[in-house]
């Protein structure tokens, strides 16, 4: 058996097209996702018993359903009600690239916010009282202490989280968009190279991964070198 | 109010543990493959585990999916004429999804299993050796009990992505419940009904394995001291 590189060769704009809607999937769905998940994940550490079940619970059901059936419900299961198809929003919810972006923001909101939550909650407990013997109010605490180092220490647990994003977005071409894996489809579907068309979309994958690893350590370094091992 | 599709649901939701039972019992045969791979002291074989581990988890399920699916199938096509077989095969959405995702969890269980391995204090092979026992027998009487302990965690987090991927199969022709609600979706017009019993379905699916596997992380981490804070 061999591998028709020509195929792969002149279908390289789709794929490099693919790629640009992946991307744009990925940076949309990620910063509305993390948007969402720092209030939820304040939430989520509140003492307040009602605000903390109501985080939880949303959590709890977004991260114990596939993605594939959030997508659905969305993209297909809205357009069920007259209200929502006779809504100022329908525009945007009958267009396949807002419901995947929708989809995937709130997917990667709950899992982020379980992220910031437990960030939050290994807050070395001498910060907080150096925080509360200096006479800081509340919310100067969290402003100015818990975020900044919980973020920070957040970093490598939400560096798996966009790569798992990343694998996330190649559902989009269930729902007709063309990312990477959508050209891969197309190009299965005019060629019958299966092969061919799933190989390229996989290094395609690949390499966008080791340069999300490699653009996390960089970040890693910048911000988490205090926590880093003693170098002498 | 699910319109005489209730039953038709439940099959698929059969069909869905299946799958992902099936191939979670395959994902920990190769992951076991993948770790003894990864750890042991020959450097091809070392070379070839972490190729697997990190080829396979730098690619969505979807392509993998669709590769090993329509890849499968047309490689069997090409083979089986040569092997004196004329007819067009086939290929079982089943079988196929339960390679396919045994052959993904694999990778992701063989850095779970190596990470628990690893945390295994040396000086219990080292015990089980000055006992006299033989490398097999400290293997499976001292490391794999211990392994088994640490790795529930990973484990169980593995299991619950599993059981949501198995979804997927569906897009490749699986009669499982995802795809039994589409079909019900499409002749009733009433989508958001359907894939809302499909998401309660997984939920209760994923929570009682999250009970199951809480109870047994405690069986085995029984006589375990824990840091009283």
């Amino acid at each position: 058996m061999i591998f028709d590189y020509n195929v792969v060769w002149e279908n390289l704009p789709l794929y490099f097209g693919g790629l640009l809607i992946t991307l744009k999937l990925l940076a949309l769905s990620l910063f509305f996702g993390l948007l969402a998940a720092l209030p939820l994940g304040l939430m989520r550490v509140s003492k307040i018993a009602w605000v903390n079940l109501l985080a939880w619970s949303y959590t709890y059901v977004i991260r114990g359903t596939p993605m594939l059936v959030q997508l659905f419900l969305i993209y297909y299961g809205l357009a069920q009600f007259e209200a929502v198809r006779e809504s100022i929003l329908w525009p945007w919810l009958s267009s396949a690239t807002f419901c995947a972006c929708l989809a995937f923001a709130i997917n990667t909101s709950a899992y982020t916010a379980e992220i910031i939550a437990g960030s939050l909650k290994s807050t070395p407990p001498g910060e907080i009282e150096a925080a509360r013997a200096i006479g800081m109010s509340k919310a100067k605490m969290y402003r100015r202490i818990l975020l900044p180092s919980a973020l920070r220490r957040a970093l490598p647990q939400y560096s798996n989280e966009v790569i798992m994003m990343l694998q996330t977005t190649s559902l989009a071409s269930i729902v007709t968009l063309i990312d990477i894996t959508g050209a891969a489809r197309t190009v299965n579907a005019q060629f019958y190279l299966p092969f061919e068309a799933y190989i390229t979309a996989g290094v395609f994958y690949l390499c966008l991964t080791f340069i999300l690893v490699k653009l996390f350590k960089l970040a890693e370094r910048r911000w988490l070198s205090y926590l880093a091992p003693r170098k002498h | 109010m699910l319109k005489g599709y209730g039953a038709v649901i439940l099959d698929g939701a059969w069909l869905t543990l299946q799958l992902a039972l099936c191939s979670m019992a395959l994902a920990i045969v190769l992951g076991l493959i993948g770790v003894a791979l990864r750890l042991s002291p020959v450097r091809w074989l070392a070379w070839l585990g972490d190729l697997y581990s990190t080829v396979i988890r730098g690619i969505p399920d979807l392509v993998l999916i669709l590769l090993i699916f329509y890849g499968g199938q047309d490689l069997l096509n090409r083979i089986a004429p040569l092997l004196g077989h004329d007819d067009y095969i086939d290929l079982n959405p089943l079988v196929a999804g339960i390679g396919t995702l045994g052959f993904i969890f694999g990778a992701y269980l063989s850095e779970t299993f190596r990470g628990a391995f690893m945390a295994i204090p040396k000086g219990q092979a080292e015990a089980g050796m000055a006992y006299g026992m033989s490398s097999g027998r400290v293997f499976f009487r001292i490391l794999v009990p211990q392994m088994i302990r640490l790795a529930i965690p990973g484990f169980t987090n593995n299991w619950l992505v599993l059981t949501k991927a198995t979804a997927l199969i569906s897009v490749v022709g699986l009669q499982d419940m995802m795809f039994k609600a589409k079909q019900a979706a499409d002749a009733t017009r009433e989508p958001f009904t359907f894939f809302l019993a499909v998401a309660a379905m997984y939920l209760v699916i994923t929570s009682v394995s999250l009970l199951v596997l809480r109870y047994i992380e405690k069986r085995y981490s029984a006589g375990v001291r824990v840091a009283d804070l």
